[in-house]
């Protein structure tokens, strides 16, 4: 391709995208929840109706759909400063309550304060206190609701994160970031030709991603912050697979340049390509630890697609998978502790999850199309992709296998997700 | 006999150019002679010069028309069936030492999206070797795969997944 015809592209992806962005809503519902959900009562905020109402509504939501919370009916609007009656709330069924309020500070600002109470112990558990424009509510409810979730379960929130995700609908590939609770969701590129494998960048303004647009795959880095790419990998051949180093530095990728498809690693701005390991067969999907040491990656050295690792510095590949004989795409857990991958079990693909220190596997889901895990930031749930009545959706099952959500676009098919690290406020 | 040399000198000749300007076309079905779908994003197709229409002739009559071939389930052996017409194919890009070709390797859509790619490219990899032997050049072919990605028939049966276990030659002007 030309450079004039490499602009012309450029210039028809950007004009599509503008046209057409935010054009897919994702719906998540849950399917499944977990044993002993949480009762907490989100009281409606005292002040600004409005605006306390758009709140309330965020933070009640994320509770309800993490599966781990039950709501208690709250009644009346609820200052944070309130006395708060315990043996009433206690009545009610609630084991916490939040309290809050909204009050304009002038130029078009709010000041939206909370307090998160212990209904059994009777204890105020801590609160915090925001300044706000009015489009911020629902930034705002997220932090409320990361704030309880951590609270009450000890682990962080993942309210305030981002998914990517492909929607494809009559010939035509948009790459969407949008809220973990599917709202606002903004289309970053958009192709007559397929987009395969985002993945985020440890900072969370990035996403590495294979698209197809030139006759090949190619693989590219995307700022979200200005909408600028670059290309990272476009050998002779097929250029596929990023992973990006948990140091945010390096990829992982699969080059066919040399022959076969095989693992290199390159810089973020596409410098440095050092080849990792060597095979006969297929190595694919690398997936770096979270501590960086190894990767794991699919190979079919051994005759059927397994799980393998190597050190990141490359060497000897250690297998990972045993049972089965095809066993694809892992993903390590943030913690490191497990890896989700996909299992072939009677012609049905499986979302699996492996203990790696005791190699058991618990298969997580009851579908049979599953595909390209995605961990949440916090661990507690996994975003795959499935498929339903023929359609792509995608699902998300919690690590334990309880509590399950689908999420789905109106017109097309969503798939390949990837769920977006925390973001350092 | 010689009007398929000109034909030949046809693409000869635009080689040179093709590449440069070549007619965006959809990367599945290049059998399919009415490009549908336009590659890249909402790109008009470029119009190849004057010689495109007689250079791409020669590429569309008779054998060399015979673009795609088909692998078993797990497979990358090019079978019989198919070798003579790869060994024409050889014998063009031979032939025509300027003219190069993409193939674009498919898989059926079982499994995983990269693991896909990578059988694509393995199958993709095994006709390229193929006419290497045949004596074409290693810079004249570039072997890359679609994966699952763009398959020829939508459907979900054994064979729709048949149609898309595939290779398809594309040659100068096509990609």
């Amino acid at each position: 391709m030309t450079m004039h015809a490499a602009f012309r592209v450029t210039l028809a992806i950007l004009l599509f995208a503008l046209s057409f962005a935010a054009r897919a809503q994702l719906t998540i519902e849950i399917t499944g929840a977990g044993a002993n959900r949480i009762p907490v009562a989100i009281a409606d905020f005292a002040g600004e109706p409005a605006i306390a109402k758009a709140i309330g509504s965020v933070v009640r939501g994320d509770l309800e759909r993490s599966g781990l919370f039950r709501l208690v009916e709250a009644g009346a609007p609820l200052a944070e400063t309130a006395a708060v009656n315990f043996g009433d709330w206690k009545a009610r069924g609630a084991d916490a309550l939040v309290a809050g309020s909204v009050a304009a500070t002038g130029g078009g600002r709010y000041e939206v304060r909370f307090r998160l109470h212990d209904v059994q112990k009777q204890v105020a558990l801590g609160g915090m206190a925001y300044v706000m424009a009015p489009q911020q509510a629902r930034t705002t409810g997220h932090r409320i609701a990361d704030f309880v979730y951590e609270k009450l379960t000890g682990e962080p929130g993942i309210f305030s994160t981002r998914i990517a995700y492909v929607v494809k609908s009559a010939g035509r590939y948009e790459l969407q970031v949008a809220d973990a609770d599917g709202m606002n969701a903004q289309t970053a590129l958009a192709s007559r030709e397929p987009i395969i494998s985002p993945s985020w960048s440890p900072d969370g303004a990035r996403l590495a991603y294979v698209s197809f647009e030139s006759k090949k795959p190619v693989v590219y880095v995307h700022s979200l912050t200005t909408g600028q790419r670059h290309v990272v990998a476009n050998f002779k051949g097929s250029n596929s697979a990023p992973a990006w180093s948990p140091d945010g530095r390096k990829l992982a990728v699969v080059l066919t340049k040399d022959g076969g498809s095989q693992l290199y690693s390159v810089n973020a701005d596409g410098s440095g390509v050092v080849r990792l390991a060597s095979s006969s067969g297929i190595d694919t999907e690398p997936f770096f630890s979270p501590d960086g040491q190894f990767i794991h990656f699919t190979s079919d050295r051994g005759g059927s697609p397994q799980v393998y690792r190597i050190s990141a510095s490359g060497g000897d590949a250690q297998r990972v998978t045993f049972e089965g004989t095809y066993n694809v795409t892992p993903r390590l857990s943030p913690d490191g502790k497990s890896m989700a991958y996909v299992s072939r079990n009677g012609g049905r693909f499986q979302l699996t999850l492996m203990d790696l220190a005791t190699r058991q596997n618990q298969i997580l889901t009851d579908s049979d199309k599953d595909e390209s895990p995605s961990f949440a930031p916090n661990g507690r749930m996994i975003l795959y992709a499935s498929e339903i009545g023929g359609r792509g959706v995608l699902a998300a099952v919690s690590s334990d296998g309880r509590v399950k959500q689908k999420l789905s676009v109106q017109a097309g098919d969503v798939r390949e997700p990837a769920w977006g690290p925390f973001l350092k406020n | 006999m010689r009007k398929e040399l000109i034909a030949l000198l046809g693409v000869a000749l635009l080689a040179g150019c093709a590449t440069q300007s070549g007619p965006e076309q959809g990367g599945a079905g290049v059998e399919d002679r009415t490009p549908k779908a336009v590659g890249g994003a909402e790109v008009k197709p470029v119009t190849a010069g004057d010689a495109g229409g007689t250079a791409l002739e020669a590429v569309k009559k008779g054998v060399l028309a015979q673009r795609s071939v088909y692998f078993d389930y797990d497979s990358f052996v090019i079978k019989d069936e198919f070798k003579p017409q790869v060994e024409a194919h050889g014998k063009f890009l031979v032939a025509n030492p300027k003219v190069k070709m993409l193939i674009q390797g498919n898989a059926d859509e079982r499994g995983s999206r990269e693991y896909n790619l990578a059988l694509g490219q393995k199958r993709a990899e095994a006709l390229k070797k193929m006419l290497m032997l045949l004596g074409a050049r290693e810079d004249q072919v570039e072997a890359v795969s679609l994966g699952e990605e763009k398959p020829k028939n939508p459907g979900h049966d054994e064979a729709a997944w048949a149609e898309n276990r595939r290779d398809d030659m594309l040659y100068s002007g096509e990609f």
